[in-house]
């Protein structure tokens, strides 16, 4: 296990074509005017279309192997970025290349067999299960679709599946309500892995269980890693799953990558203040009776963020160039990515 | 310790369902002194929400209190009429839930509510209530205090509805809060700053706080003292920085172990086998030996809260001794 980390830790460097790559995503949320809206507007009234930059221009590449941790709080856009990857929603601009090739120029089987090749695990275990389906067909329905599997030989392939999530197949049988949230976050992943894909997106995939159920599902991707060369964009507001199983970890604020740096170096010596910030205000179960170190201030509404760099209004170095500029996202040391003025 | 705020005495609250009786809280013991936080951890089903609600008399049907003493400043709640209970709740102790909204009422302003809870319990005028409302409100860091008591809930963002709800159990300085996973739903930086606020405010009010969370790393920077829950009964107590450096409880060694950040980066983390066991019809003797790698035949005998070294509890006939004696 270790042994295979160095390794993508070795190799990091290494120009390499990319499994997934991400040019300029921006993915946008518009809230039409519905016909009252459009009359009052034309009478003088002071409405208009709300737009929500969900995500704003985000460049990302994902070597084959890699686990890539993606971080912010709640409504920084780290899920949707998590769904445009996965391929359940478009984004309005920019590409998503797989392999190289931009998926949204692929037709017929090749479109089909590039969305198999990206799976998504979702964070709640009893809302993302049909509830009126059985696990066997919850996980075999979609290879049978596909053709993984065939009609007979379709129990033995679920029973594999299960087992490889660690569930007993004799409980194929059952009903999502019949089990536990770790056992159904299970199935999840077998459902997720049934179609053989490559690259799994997490979105929050452990934060609604307990810490004991936590670690037994977490050894699970590690292991299923290990196992089948998978390659992770694991989105978490959890700075400690993260840090132990990140090889790389990108932070999002507001719908723009602020920071992104391999584990090592990111733990060790953050550069942009809303990383610092965030690193500090993580509870540690190392400290003891310590002060809260506290950001002032909340997440600004994403229907309108402040010009400039998004962080200033929140960042104790704030100066005049952050409030008109937006600062670019520049290497400040090897793979070492960071958007902030202050770097010059 | 010699004046405890609260102190309760194997307390006992059952749930009589359809299919049998649940025993959510089965002989749970623990003090709070005067201005000291204890942190009361569990996972899911461990009965520590339950334990909160039976101190502050918040059990419905079909759960009932049906043993041990709730002693307050020496006065059993568990004795007090339902009328005598509401007299302190909400004066004398108060509650934060983890959903604000659960505290808060949708379709009245902030000033409504607060002013409504300060005349509950005083005898004060209208503007000397709104004062107060406003005064609280600015010390748990709500920004323009005077304007916001004019807002609705819903105008508000999650971190300042907690904040409101934090502000309302703070109204008549009660002499207990209990908070039940107060920052569970909030981000890690509004989280940090709730955190500051209230270690903030029982340092200054005396206040004593029992802080109910599956999370070990937030009370071990804010808690004085620790219990560990499991299946209904504590299985271990004593000061933080003891419990979580040198475990006793096979549970707490599991659950401690069971944190990404104790973990080294990239090796499989030292996991807890199974899950926790249905509190229906649970089998006498120690309720976590199932997944217990030190369970012997013995441990299914009924095992009592031990006191092993001063001031630390377990429940466990093959404690980690040997990291108190290293």
């Amino acid at each position: 296990m270790s042994a295979t980390m160095q390794q993508s830790q070795g190799t990091a460097h290494v120009p390499e074509r990319p499994i997934i790559e991400l040019i300029g995503i921006t993915k946008r949320f518009e809230k039409k005017l519905d016909f009252i809206g459009k009359l009052a507007q034309k009478l003088g009234a002071p409405i208009r279309e709300e737009i929500v930059h969900a995500v704003d221009n985000v460049n990302l590449s994902i070597r084959k192997g890699e686990v890539v941790g993606l971080v912010g709080e709640s409504g920084c856009g780290k899920s949707t970025l998590g769904r445009v990857v996965a391929g359940i929603m478009p984004p309005s601009d920019g590409e998503v290349l797989w392999r190289g090739r931009n998926i949204a120029s692929l037709h017929g089987a090749e479109a089909k067999e590039a969305k198999l090749r990206a799976q998504m695990i979702f964070q709640d275990p009893y809302a993302s299960l049909n509830p009126r389906m059985k696990v066997q067909d919850i996980v075999g329905e979609a290879p049978l679709v596909h053709g993984m599997t065939t009609r007979g030989g379709f129990d033995t392939y679920v029973d594999e599946q299960l087992r490889r999530a660690g569930l007993d197949p004799t409980l194929k049988k059952r009903y999502p309500h019949q089990f536990s949230g770790g056992q159904r976050q299970r199935i999840g992943i077998a459902r997720a892995l049934a179609v053989q894909p490559e690259f799994l997106v997490c979105d929050e995939s452990v934060a609604a269980l307990d810490v004991s159920i936590q670690a037994q599902i977490l050894n699970l991707f590690m292991k299923l890693r290990a196992d089948l060369d998978l390659t992770y964009l694991f989105i978490s507001h959890d700075l400690g799953v993260v840090e132990h199983l990140s090889d790389r970890v990108v932070i999002m604020y507001l719908g723009r990558v602020v920071e992104q740096a391999p584990s090592e170096e990111i733990f060790a010596r953050a550069n942009h203040p809303y990383t610092v910030s965030l690193l500090s205000s993580v509870p540690r179960i190392e400290a003891r009776k310590r002060a809260f170190a506290t950001v002032k201030g909340e997440i600004p509404s994403p229907l309108n963020p402040p010009p400039g760099c998004h962080f200033h209004p929140r960042c104790p170095h704030a100066f005049d160039r952050c409030k008109v500029e937006v600062p670019a996202l520049k290497e400040i040391a090897p793979g070492h990515l960071s958007a902030c003025h202050l770097n010059g | 310790m010699s004046v405890a705020t609260l102190e309760v005495r194997n307390l006992q609250t059952h749930f009589f369902t359809r299919a049998g009786v649940v025993k959510a809280v089965d002989g749970v013991s623990f003090t709070v002194g005067r201005g000291k936080v204890l942190g009361l951890v569990g996972e899911s089903g461990s009965g520590k929400t339950v334990t909160g609600f039976s101190i502050i008399g918040l059990v419905d049907e079909p759960g009932r209190v049906v043993g041990g003493e709730i002693l307050f400043h020496g006065q059993n709640l568990a004795r007090l009429s339902e009328e005598e209970m509401r007299q302190l709740r909400g004066n004398r102790i108060a509650m934060i839930f983890q959903d604000p909204m659960m505290t808060l009422n949708p379709v009245l302003r902030i000033d409504t509510q607060m002013i409504e809870t300060v005349l509950a319990h005083t005898k004060v005028s209208h503007e000397e209530a709104r004062q107060r409302c406003r005064d609280t409100l600015g010390m748990v860091g709500i920004p323009s205090p005077e304007e916001r008591l004019k807002s609705y809930p819903h105008q508000f963002s999650g971190g300042m509805r907690q904040r409101v709800a934090i502000a309302i159990a703070l109204l008549h300085r009660p002499e207990l809060i209990i908070a039940d996973e107060p920052t569970t739903a909030l981000d890690v930086t509004i989280q940090g700053q709730i955190l500051a606020e209230v270690q903030k405010l029982a340092i200054n009010t005396g206040t004593s706080l029992i802080w109910i969370t599956h999370d070990l790393s937030v009370v071990a920077g804010l808690a004085d003292d620790i219990a560990v829950m499991y299946a209904g009964r504590v299985v271990e107590d004593g000061p933080v920085s003891e419990v979580l450096d040198k475990p006793l409880h096979p549970y707490t060694h599991g659950l401690i172990g069971s944190v990404p950040s104790r973990n080294k980066r990239g090796e499989p983390l030292r996991q807890i086998p199974g899950m926790t066991p249905s509190l229906l019809k649970l089998p006498p003797g120690c309720a976590f030996r199932s997944r217990c790698d030190r369970a012997t035949a013995e441990c299914a005998a009924p095992i009592e809260l031990m006191e092993l070294t001063l001031g630390r509890h377990a429940r466990c006939i093959h404690p980690h001794m040997e990291a108190v004696a290293a």
